[in-house]
């Protein structure tokens, strides 16, 4: 609760920043306050603090969710000092992406629906004007526009899918709505299960799967660099997080009726994201449809086993944020010295830049789970869950697909390393530090895995 | 202790190895690939063949799920790792000339693949084995595409996407053997024996298949053998030396320690139809051997031919089968390291590997054709070089097993001749069909990388008995295993 207060201070200070002329300092601040706030939280590792009459419950998932938003939103912030430093709007944007940092928390830690709604909505806003923040750009526009016309709509159908549940049940408290449901589990009302599905499809645009994915590519390719890069890691583990919690909770009693439509939405993500990937010229385009496919092996650990996933759950989405801070890291460098993420501008990276071109390799690699990078460890957790479950052509499936996925995440290695190019890349000491950094935790993570993976659960 | 040495000391050279001048990594990665080597022998010497777990070392690696890093050798895997710590000093030593030899990033995945062979040779934990298994393949991918000839992007791209689809129908049959294990499951590979030979003759079947398809496609054994002339002729020399020298032998040693002895049962119920896919690809590769204009791609089809043979004769699961497929993975590690190298000589100096381009290079380089000879004789396994040992006991397996597949099989020596000698005849006697090619006879440094191997050629041909002696009890032991078994349940 303390760090929520210390990220929300860190938001006014941002604004306040632009009146008392504190412009210099105040990127340092926010990731010092980061990084204080996650100390803060992890400090209550073993015990669970209820707030607001059990609306806000801090129990170790949350606090391993939080700790893993707020330290890789500091990376992120570390990465991004161009997107803030010296632009006129640095304190407006600083502050947008802090309330955005407030609302993730609140949707990891959520024990009430009207929490969760209020997290989401809050992340939300300030990302549909994030997503518009290059305003000069027509692509920033349209994404920022579509993103928040589609946004609005998901909310709706979160809104009123609350609203039936809480019509059934009486109360927007999870565990009051788990004992219910499971007390009640035969006389069910249908407009319950309706509340349930509407639900489910409002979470579903949130976390971006097919076939509610339509936005994300355009969003992603449209916003700025830094800002497709803070919604595939700090964005995507509250959205994933939630989607967890939800399912995992309330509706754990009645997961078989939900379990065959997520099947189909796993089935779906697998092939179509994976699939259109292969056919992006763009690097950034495929970035977002790799990050929708992402999601999709996410899922199928899910329901494999709910409870059981909760460590690798962590852990993958862990070592996706990890990987997703590399590979943008370094589209935007390419994307700042050549004006363009297409896979030309990838060509013959490594004749000249050979620290990008590996960086940017074991970031894929990582991506299209090869070991011994982490990204591969995530997607094994998955597939052993999968097969404990007893899923096995989901496995087939995942297993297909993931060979596929080698096809678009080999393309930009390929590019780099197969041609010759003259070009230098620019970028500074700080961002070569950062990047060099989340590379070497790539591999730290895929060899020792254990720490992290059986953290929580 | 000693077997953690060799697996870190490549690594930890092959960063070191930035430390140094780039002029001067060649050497730095030599002297390193020697240490390995040598310290390599120490163990080699002081290996006891009746108490082989006394090398073992195990540490907890991901406790939560039963994985551990446990390394060991036994017989069979102490010839593979002598294969690979013997080998790749040579392969470095053969580069000190190439274009490439400045490069610290060349030697630097040169020594990680290393790392990642001892490991595949060495691994006692089904996770790690899988791990170290695709290791190898990153590096030798990288090889391939930043120092391979014309195409490799879209050949080495192929060879990647195969070799991967192999090794991850590999990783779901180790994931659904870990989950027959008891208790909280376990990686071990005593635990994956037990769950294994537990399975009924259906399941060992799926799961014969699910690991055959990923050391078959390294061997490679026909039909899954397409990747493999194209990226043997696009990867630089150092590349194809790699390949075919140490990393296909990961497919044998598969078979040997992660195939055969798990599901027993599926050996018994498919061996005969993947030996026949053995034996068919044996000659298969041979008829498009002869065929074949440029040299380098006649070696890599006659590869695919050998290939063929050593896994038909693993697959037999007798004896001879076992001990003339060790020799002959040895054998063929030494002589495909020397077909290669003769090769880049010849194309280094002429500029083409196409041989109807070439003749009469004997004139001015006898001592490069007497090496050649020799090497080619002993790949066509004529009796006193070391690819006879192997080849006689493989067919003699396979004649036992099955009488028509001995015969077709026993086609190989005869189609080796009919490919290699020819060829041979053509580039190095005769009239010089390309006059302006001035060739040089071998050098000094070039005489000290292949005298050795000539001598060594000679020697295992003459006297195999201790390598035989290096695998005997280790190959009793599975022999043991599987006699008893196959006799349990029926």
């Amino acid at each position: 609760m303390n760090a929520l207060l210390i990220v929300c201070g860190l938001g006014f200070v941002s604004l306040l920043s632009e009146i008392i002329n504190f412009k210099k300092g105040l990127h340092a601040v926010v990731i010092a306050g980061l990084i204080a706030a996650a100390l803060t939280v992890a400090q209550d590792w073993n015990s669970t603090a209820h707030y607001f009459n059990n609306m806000l419950i801090f129990d170790q998932f949350s606090i391993a969710f939080s700790c893993l938003i707020m330290i890789v939103a500091a990376a992120w912030f570390c990465l991004a000092p161009a997107y803030f430093i010296g632009d006129a709007h640095q304190t407006d944007r600083t502050a947008l992406v802090v309330f955005t940092i407030v609302g993730a928390i609140m949707m990891v830690s959520f024990h009430n629906m009207t929490i969760l709604f209020l997290g989401i909505e809050i992340l939300s806003i300030s990302l549909y004007v994030l997503a518009g923040s290059n305003k000069e750009s027509f692509f920033s526009n349209e994404a920022a526009f579509k993103y928040f016309i589609m946004g609005s709509f998901a909310t709706g159908f979160l809104l009123m899918g609350i609203a039936l549940v809480y019509g059934t049940t009486g109360s927007f408290d999870i565990t009051k709505i788990t004992e219910y449901v499971t007390l009640h589990k035969a006389d069910l009302p249908g407009f319950f299960y309706v509340g349930l599905f509407l639900m489910l499809i409002g979470l579903a645009f949130k976390i971006a799967v097919v076939p509610f994915h339509f936005w994300a590519p355009d969003v992603y390719a449209g916003s700025p660099t830094l800002i497709t890069a803070f919604m595939s890691t700090v964005v995507k583990i509250a959205a994933v997080g939630a989607f967890y919690k939800i399912f995992s909770n309330c509706f754990s009693p009645v997961q078989g009726s939900i379990t065959s439509a997520v099947i189909v939405i796993i089935v779906l993500t697998l092939l179509v994201a994976n699939i259109t990937a292969v056919y992006q010229n763009n690097v950034k385009r495929m970035l977002a449809y790799s990050s929708v496919a992402q999601v999709g092996y996410i899922l199928l650990g899910m329901i494999s086993d709910s409870v059981k996933f909760e460590g690798p759950l962590l852990y993958y989405l862990a070592s996706y944020a990890t990987t997703s801070l590399v590979a943008f890291g370094i589209l935007y460098m390419i994307e700042n010295s050549k004006g363009s993420t297409s896979l030309e501008a990838f060509a013959g990276l490594y004749s000249k830049n050979p620290f990008a071109a590996v960086c940017m390799t074991i970031a894929l690699l990582s991506l299209a789970g090869i070991p011994p990078f982490a990204g591969f460890f995530a997607k094994y957790s998955v597939l052993s869950m999968a097969i404990d479950g007893n899923y096995i052509e989901m496995v087939i499936l995942a297993i297909i697909t993931s060979l596929i996925g080698v096809f678009y995440y080999f393309k930009p290695i390929m590019a780099m390393f197969g041609q010759r190019s003259e070009d230098q890349l620019h970028f500074s000491q700080g961002q070569k530090f950062i990047v060099g950094v989340l590379t070497l935790l790539i591999i730290l993570m895929g060899l020792f895995p254990d720490t992290l993976i059986s953290l929580i659960g | 202790m000693i077997l953690l040495f060799l697996i870190l000391w490549p690594l930890v050279t092959a960063l070191g190895i930035y430390a140094f001048q780039p002029a001067n990594a060649k050497v730095v990665a030599f002297v390193s690939s020697l240490i390995e080597f040598f310290i390599f022998l120490s163990l080699l010497i002081q290996f006891d063949s009746r108490e082989p777990g006394a090398w073992t070392y195990q540490v907890p690696w991901i406790p939560s799920l039963g994985i551990n890093f446990i390394v060991g050798v036994d017989g069979i895997s102490l010839l593979l790792v002598l294969l690979t710590t013997g080998l790749v000093p040579f392969i470095i030593l053969s580069s000190f000339k190439m274009p490439r030899q400045k490069s610290p990033n060349f030697y630097a995945l040169i020594l990680i693949m290393q790392m990642a062979l001892v490991g595949v040779f060495t691994a006692l934990d089904g996770f790690l084995f899988y791990v170290f298994w695709e290791m190898a393949l990153i590096p030798i991918y990288f090889i391939c595409l930043i120092w391979g000839d014309e195409n490799k992007v879209r050949v080495t791209f192929k060879f990647f996407i195969y070799t991967l689809a192999g090794s991850l129908f590999m990783l779901i049959a180790l994931l659904f053997l870990y989950y027959q294990t008891p208790g909280n499951h376990s990686f071990d590979i005593q635990a994956l024996y037990n769950a294994g030979r537990a399975l009924s003759v259906f399941q060992q079947g799926v799961i014969f298949w699910g690991l055959f398809l990923a050391f078959a496609i390294k061997m490679p054994i026909f039909p899954f053998h397409t990747w493999q002339p194209d990226t043997y002729t696009v990867a630089p020399m150092e590349g194809t030396m790699l390949l075919s020298g140490i990393m296909l032998k990961m497919g044998f040693y598969g078979l040997i320690r992660w195939l055969m002895p798990i599901v027993p049962l599926g050996v018994k119920e498919w061996g005969f139809t993947a030996i026949t896919l053995s034996v068919v690809g044996i000659v298969y590769a041979s008829v498009i051997a002869i065929n074949q204009k440029d040299f380098k791609r006649l070696i890599a089809y006659a590869s695919i031919a050998h290939v063929g043979l050593i896994s038909a004769g693993l697959l037999t699961s007798s004896r001879l089968g076992m001990q003339g497929a060790l020799i002959q993975m040895i054998s063929h590690g030494i002589l495909a390291f020397a077909l290669f190298y003769i090769c880049e000589i010849i194309s280094n100096r002429s500029n083409t590997r196409i041989i109807s381009s070439l003749g009469g290079l004997r004139t001015n380089a006898p001592i490069l054709t007497t090496v050649f000879v020799i090497v080619i004789l002993g790949t066509i396994a004529l009796p006193f070089t070391s690819g006879f040992v192997g080849e006689f006991l493989l067919l003699n397996a396979l004649f036992h097993y099955n009488v028509i597949l001995g015969a077709v099989g026993g086609l190989t020596i005869i189609l080796g001749a009919v490919y290699l000698l020819p060829a041979f005849q053509y580039m190095m006697l005769g009239k010089n069909h390309a006059p302006a090619v001035d060739i040089t006879d071998l050098t000094r440094h070039e005489k000290i990388v292949l005298y050795p191997i000539v001598i060594l050629v000679f020697l295992i041909g003459v006297h195999p008995d201790p390598l035989l002696h290096i695998s005997e009890v280790a190959v009793t032991d599975l022999l043991e295993v599987f006699s008893t078994f196959s006799a349990n349940v029926k």
